[in-house]
């Protein structure tokens, strides 16, 4: 039983992890006020780069490092389009979504069908050999605690220091902010750069720990979730980290459910993981206050400094 | 929003990659709903695009069109094709059924042939491959191999062809120990790595040792692998990923059919053909027999020449259905009809089907 227990705990930290990091890095983007919808391409991207990088090398750290690159060079794009040539955020945030897919197929294709190169799992003599707690807590891959540290790390600076202040204010009112000297383009394409990272972050987890491999449109639909999760979270970080482990956990018990050959349906298991985060949605929101203070009030609003 | 997306991938992606440009050639086009880099479904029939190319690339010009929508955008994928003067055109998916004898019905000069479905015209052919065969022996190894007697068994959707499969490889399975038993999961998806791993994690997590897939990607071999369980793999041969894990791979071949019907065109002898070839056909292939002792692997060889002579069939009636009710002649193997509308478990195996 602990054993069974133990599998589907360490099952749902491996479903969780992508969607946790490619949100995290969303969360802080829009916080800034700047909505990009092409997470899932940014992390197809960074799967693809991951993978490669980690192959040629034979070292996955490489490919983690490159998952990263990728996707804040594929966000730098769209900062250049949204923030410099003040293009529609929406329309422009789909398109990196398809760029990034299509351009994922073409940079893979010597790489379909070759075994990748696994990130290994931590392992401490004594440590993680105790019953259930230890794999759990110190049998990880460094993916896996890096998460949690970004969710930590961007909690601190969005709500106890300045630069905090200024990315919150910039996404809040930018004519304020723009008004007190800050720089709005500037702050936004650090941000965006960020979410770009964290994406190819999301997606190097999947090529480098989830499945070590590379095939095309194996990100699945992970970045939408992401996008949904910031919403789930009202733009608050700890909350996407229940937000990604309870879509996690769902997903995963609705498998363990079936394997136990209880007679509910399969349709209904799989659509679990959506109908209740979207019931966990509408409970959060009843609290309109806290919807509204926390929403960025300038989302997905474009600006251009008066000359 | 996921399916406008794939339909917006074909605006994006759908130029029809052409090989060498030559009017007196004659121009073979296949449509997939994959991509062909999936390792998979659509990479296998890729393959055997490729073969023709190689066979008769002097006479013969290939191209292909991937990642097409199964639905009303496929039938202005196939209709592209028929205009840019495709004699002879390969529809891969069951979606692209109607479609193709839509556009059939309007270009009657053309040679259509649709891959798993049902509906033929005087310029369609359909053709599919008995999976099925190679799952009944891939029971009998996973029974002869397993040390808890429970296999894994990772699914995509409830639709005949995967039935079919499973039921197949249970009694595979029964025939070595009639009280082997299978847990079954739906991840509702062909095609999700991620899933099928979470989905192997819980079955290996639950006693299962050896994973079966009814899903395109190499994930859970890989988790068998990692954990050390065995497995089997899924139209390639996926043993590169789970070199101690694989114990064979149920493979599509699709060369030499497409090699046949396309010199079949040049030679003017094409028809409208109803192909559902097996192991005797080379169309299903068993990659080779890994990682067990060779006990095991001359029951299955034997069981191979069995189905390939034709004097074995995996669904010889009467066949128990779950709720104790019998189908087909005691002797006889239960019709073609009967195969491809199985919407029903046989006995032993303790799960529902979802309708």
């Amino acid at each position: 039983m602990n054993d069974q227990l133990l599998s589907v705990i360490l099952t749902i930290i491996t479903a969780s992890t992508p969607l946790l990091l490619a949100a995290i890095g969303e969360l802080v983007v829009e916080r800034s006020g700047v909505l990009n919808l092409g997470v899932e391409g940014m992390m197809a991207v960074g799967a693809v780069s991951g993978f490669g990088a980690a192959l040629m090398t034979g070292n996955p750290y490489v490919g983690v490092f490159a998952a990263l690159a990728a996707g804040a060079v594929l966000s730098l794009l769209f900062g250049f389009l949204t923030l410099t040539m003040v293009s529609n955020q929406v329309a422009t945030g789909l398109a990196l979504t398809l760029l990034g897919l299509g351009a994922a197929g073409l940079m893979g294709e010597s790489f379909v069908g070759q075994p990748g190169i696994h990130l290994e799992r931590l392992h401490i003599p004594g440590l993680s050999e105790v019953p259930l707690i230890g794999p759990i807590l110190f049998g990880q891959d460094f993916l896996v605690y890096l998460s949690l540290i970004i969710v930590a790390a961007v909690s601190y600076v969005l709500f106890r220091t300045k630069a905090g202040l200024i990315i919150r204010a910039v996404g809040d009112s930018q004519q304020s902010a723009h008004a007190l000297g800050y720089s709005v383009v500037g702050v936004r394409y650090l941000c965006v750069m960020f979410g770009g990272a964290c994406s190819g972050l999301a997606g190097g987890y999947l090529s480098l720990a989830y499945t070590p491999q590379w095939v095309e449109n194996m990100t699945a639909g992970r970045g939408w979730i992401a996008l949904a999760l910031v919403v789930f979270s009202s733009w608050l970080p700890w909350r996407i980290v229940a937000g990604a482990y309870l879509f996690g956990t769902i997903t995963v018990m609705g498998f363990s459910l079936q394997a136990y050959g209880i007679g509910i349906p399969s349709q209904l298991l799989s659509a679990l993981p959506y109908i209740v985060t979207i019931l966990v949605l509408v409970v959060i929101s009843g609290n309109r206050a806290l919807m509204r203070a926390n929403t960025p009030a300038c989302l997905g609003q474009p600006f251009v400094p008066d000359r | 929003m996921k399916k406008w997306m794939a339909m917006a991938a074909v605006l994006a992606l759908g130029v029809p990659a052409t090989a060498a440009q030559a009017a007196d050639k004659l121009k073979a086009c296949w449509v997939y709903v994959g991509p062909v880099g999936d390792f998979g479904y659509s990479y296998q029939h890729d393959v055997g695009r490729k073969a023709v190319d190689k066979a008769l690339g002097d006479k013969v010009e290939t191209v292909f069109l991937e990642n097409v929508a199964e639905g009303p955008d496929a039938e202005r994928a196939i209709e592209r094709l028929a205009r840019e003067g495709c004699k002879i055109i390969f529809t891969t998916s069951f979606g692209f059924m109607d479609p193709t004898i839509k556009v059939a019905a309007k270009y009657p000069d053309i040679k259509f042939e649709h891959a798993t479905g049902y509906k033929k015209a005087d310029n369609v052919g359909i053709y599919n491959a008995r999976f099925y065969e190679g799952r009944y022996v891939m029971g009998q190894i996973a029974a002869k191999m397993s040390k808890t007697g429970t296999a894994g068994y990772i699914v995509s959707f409830p639709i005949p062809e995967v039935v079919m499969g499973i039921n197949s490889f249970m009694l595979g399975a029964q025939s070595v120990n009639p009280d082997f038993k299978v847990k079954i999961v739906w991840v509702n998806s062909w095609y999700d790595p991620g899933k099928e791993a979470d989905a192997a994690k819980v079955l290996l997590g639950q006693g299962a040792d050896i994973l079966v897939q009814h899903t395109d990607s190499t994930a859970p071999l890989q988790e068998a692998e990692k954990a050390g369980k065995l497995g089997f793999g899924q139209s390639s041969d996926m043993i590169k990923f789970a070199p101690k894990a694989q114990l064979t791979s149920n493979t599509d071949d699709w060369d030499p059919y497409y090699i046949a019907r396309v010199q079949a065109v040049l030679d003017g002898t094409w028809k409208p053909d109803d192909t559902w070839g097996g192991m005797k056909d080379g169309m299903v292939v068993l990659s080779p027999f890994t990682n067990m002792p060779d006990d095991v692997k001359k029951m299955a060889e034997d069981t191979v020449a069995k189905i390939k002579s034709g004097e074995f069939h995996p669904f010889t009636g009467p066949i128990t259905k779950q709720d104790g009710t019998t189908v087909g002649e005691a002797g006889k193997p239960l019709p073609d009809g009967e195969l491809l509308g199985m919407n029903y478990y046989i006995k032993g195996i303790d799960d529902k089907l979802p309708q």
